[in-house]
């Protein structure tokens, strides 16, 4: 049966497929918390386990990527403008990435942090999970957003929760500063190889917390066209 | 008149044809955006649209039926040889009965008013002169093809923001939808009431003044807003519904409307297309019901409206649900907030032009009033090929309608004299 006129003007809406991404990569960024406690305790089974479980599911986010950017034709007359929707997209794809990275990288060095900063190393990861969290949050109301033609209180509502996830990113900018105090304390007694790679991851989750505010700023874009 | 009743039944066979051809695949895309939305459902959609499709063709389908069967053709020029204008109106019918045909099997988007009118300009313009076609009112014809989806969505894009102004950007949009819903439902009762009545209903006995006209369309309006503040009352808020998606409740208080504006959809459809193939049905009744002249000052027989509103409905039940359901299953993107936004937008154009004796495409009005939304930001995608789409349906709709009854024109010809 042919598609009539009416039909056929109808795209499928890009909003679910949007969150169903952001879905599965916080999934996949949830479990840097049981990796970096196997990783620290040297459990190097369990942290591998772990480290696999994050590359399938960034995988996963991969094929959602590449399934709604294939469904995004130039035709298609969307509320938010196509760019500011694949950059989003490229955003929380990169998150997902990015917690691969590091998962990798700590397993394939074998990494061991000093002691002193494991506790600030958990709380850092915790917290750049929860500004991924934070972003996921708005990304789900973008069908609210829709549904009122993006006005009124719904704006209201989402903008708030954009400031929220700024102040969980400057926070996590904080405790940056602080794990990478305690690096350089310890570096002088370290394989200076091993702290260079120290401080890449040390950065690495830095981009975790920024890439989560930037789903959020372009969000905030969308709203204001 | 020699054949006479030859003709008079070719031209229920051809025009039962194209009223089935209609019914089938056309009234699908008026009915498939309630079914989408999920307001009705596809039993309820062809109950509403067996009824309203037939009361609008015979209630308001007049105006149209009347240019279609004397307004685009010069009469005067054919006073000599009626059976001319007899070959001409059978000719366009079975060319654009069967162009319908062909091109919806194969998918193509047709639109069965740029058939019907390519194929009458057609045969008049080749098979009996340049001169025979009254160019200004097909220019206006035109014109209003143009201008008809462009003014439903114009309407629609204000109605959609009246409705993000009064209901979906307020604290309580629960509460305000049950207070401006009813507002809304009482609108489009009036406006299709009024318009209908504005254009005459004499052939059905009522003859009323204009005040008359507008108490009527109140009282109208105001019965149809009183059975929606009934089924809005039985709706309460279910938390349950709310947590995926804020507004599941407030787009239950939508459905309700949007059941109003499918019921005005299918009277708008009815009242315009139902033309399209009574229109040169009652060009070759007139003739040979007076003996073959051609002035026509015979008022339009009941019985022609009526065959054509059949019509409709029997391609509706025959085939017509299915079409429906397919496209129902296409939009489910399209809330009831917006559905009825679209839809009263694109009835009440329709229900004008029908007034105005204007033909349009039901179908591309409906696409205006959906892009008015859209510019609204009230819709997830839309895809704009098919406005290109449309263009191109113009492009081939109209030489293929017309080319094909320059044939049938010349072979009738052949035959019968």
């Amino acid at each position: 049966m042919a598609r009539t006129t009416i039909s056929s003007l109808f795209g499928s809406s890009p909003v679910r497929p949007l969150q169903t991404h952001m879905a599965s990569v916080q999934e996949c960024i949830a479990e840097l918390t049981p990796f970096f406690e196997a990783a620290l305790n040297e459990d190097w089974k369990d942290a591998k386990a772990q480290q696999k479980k994050i590359a399938k599911l960034e995988g996963e986010a991969d094929k959602l990527k590449r399934k709604l950017r294939l469904h995004l034709p130039k035709s298609l007359f969307m509320p938010v403008s196509r760019r500011d929707l694949l950059e989003v997209l490229t955003m929380q794809d990169k998150i997902a990435n990015k917690a691969k990275d590091i998962a990798g990288l700590i397993i394939g060095r074998k990494m061991t942090f000093p002691d002193t900063m494991h506790d600030k190393l958990i709380d850092f990861v915790s917290r750049c999970i929860d500004a991924s969290k934070q972003a996921q949050k708005a990304i789900n109301e973008l069908d609210e957003l829709v549904e009122t033609g993006f006005g009124g209180k719904e704006v209201q509502l989402v903008e708030s929760m954009i400031k929220k996830l700024d102040s969980i990113e400057s926070e996590t900018d904080k405790i940056q500063v602080k794990v990478r105090a305690e690096l350089f304390k310890k570096e002088k007694d370290l394989p200076p190889v091993d702290v260079m790679f120290m401080y890449r991851v040390v950065d690495w989750i830095g981009d975790l917390g920024d890439l989560s505010q930037r789903v959020g700023s372009r969000l905030e874009l969308m709203l204001a066209r | 008149m020699e054949f006479g009743y030859t003709f008079l039944a070719m031209a229920c066979v051809f025009g039962l044809f194209m009223a089935w051809g209609i019914g089938a695949n056309d009234v699908a895309n008026a009915m498939g955006t309630s079914v989408g939305s999920g307001a009705i459902t596809i039993k309820q959609a062809v109950i509403i649209a067996a009824i309203f499709e037939f009361a609008g063709a015979f209630l308001a389908g007049g105006q149209v039926t009347k240019t279609i069967r004397k307004g685009i053709v010069d009469a005067q020029l054919l006073s000599g040889s009626p059976d001319l204008l007899v070959y001409g109106m059978l000719a366009s019918l079975l060319a654009a009965g069967i162009w319908l045909l062909v091109a919806s099997r194969l998918g193509w988007p047709v639109s069965t008013t740029h058939s019907i009118v390519g194929a009458i300009v057609g045969f008049a313009a080749v098979g009996i002169g340049f001169e025979a076609v009254q160019w200004v009112k097909v220019g206006s014809i035109v014109m209003s093809w143009v201008v008809s989806p462009a003014l439903a969505g114009i309407i629609s894009y204000w109605l959609f923001r009246s409705v993000q102004k009064l209901i979906l950007n307020t604290d309580n949009p629960f509460h305000n939808a049950k207070r401006f819903v009813p507002l809304y439902i009482f609108l489009a009762g009036f406006i299709i009431a009024l318009v209908t009545l504005l254009k005459g209903l004499k052939h059905v006995g009522l003859e009323t003044t204009t005040v008359q006209n507008f108490g009527i369309a109140v009282i109208t309006g105001l019965a149809i807003m009183s059975v929606g503040i009934f089924f809005i009352r039985k709706i309460h808020v279910d938390p349950e519904a709310d947590i995926d998606f804020h507004f599941a409740n407030v787009e239950k208080v939508f459905a309700v409307l949007m059941v109003v504006t499918a019921c005005a959809m299918a009277f708008a459809h009815g009242s315009n297309d139902v033309a399209n193939a009574i229109g040169p049905v009652a060009a070759v009744v007139g003739i040979v019901q007076s003996g073959g002249e051609v002035a026509q000052k015979t008022a339009l027989p009941i019985w022609v409206l009526i065959l054509g509103g059949g019509g409709i409905v029997a391609g509706l039940l025959m085939y017509g649900k299915h079409v429906i359901a397919t496209v129902g299953k296409h939009i489910t993107e399209l809330t009831p907030s917006r559905g009825f936004a679209c839809e009263l937008a694109a009835a009440t154009t329709v229900v004008l032009a029908s007034g105005t004796g204007l033909p349009i495409s039901t179908t591309h009005t409906l696409v205006g009033a959906v892009l008015g939304v859209g510019m609204a930001r009230g819709i997830g995608a839309l895809n704009l090929n098919v406005v290109k789409t449309i263009f191109l349906s113009w492009i081939i709709t109209l030489p293929a309608g017309a080319i094909m009854s320059i044939i049938f024109f010349f072979t009738f010809k052949g035959i019968f004299s």
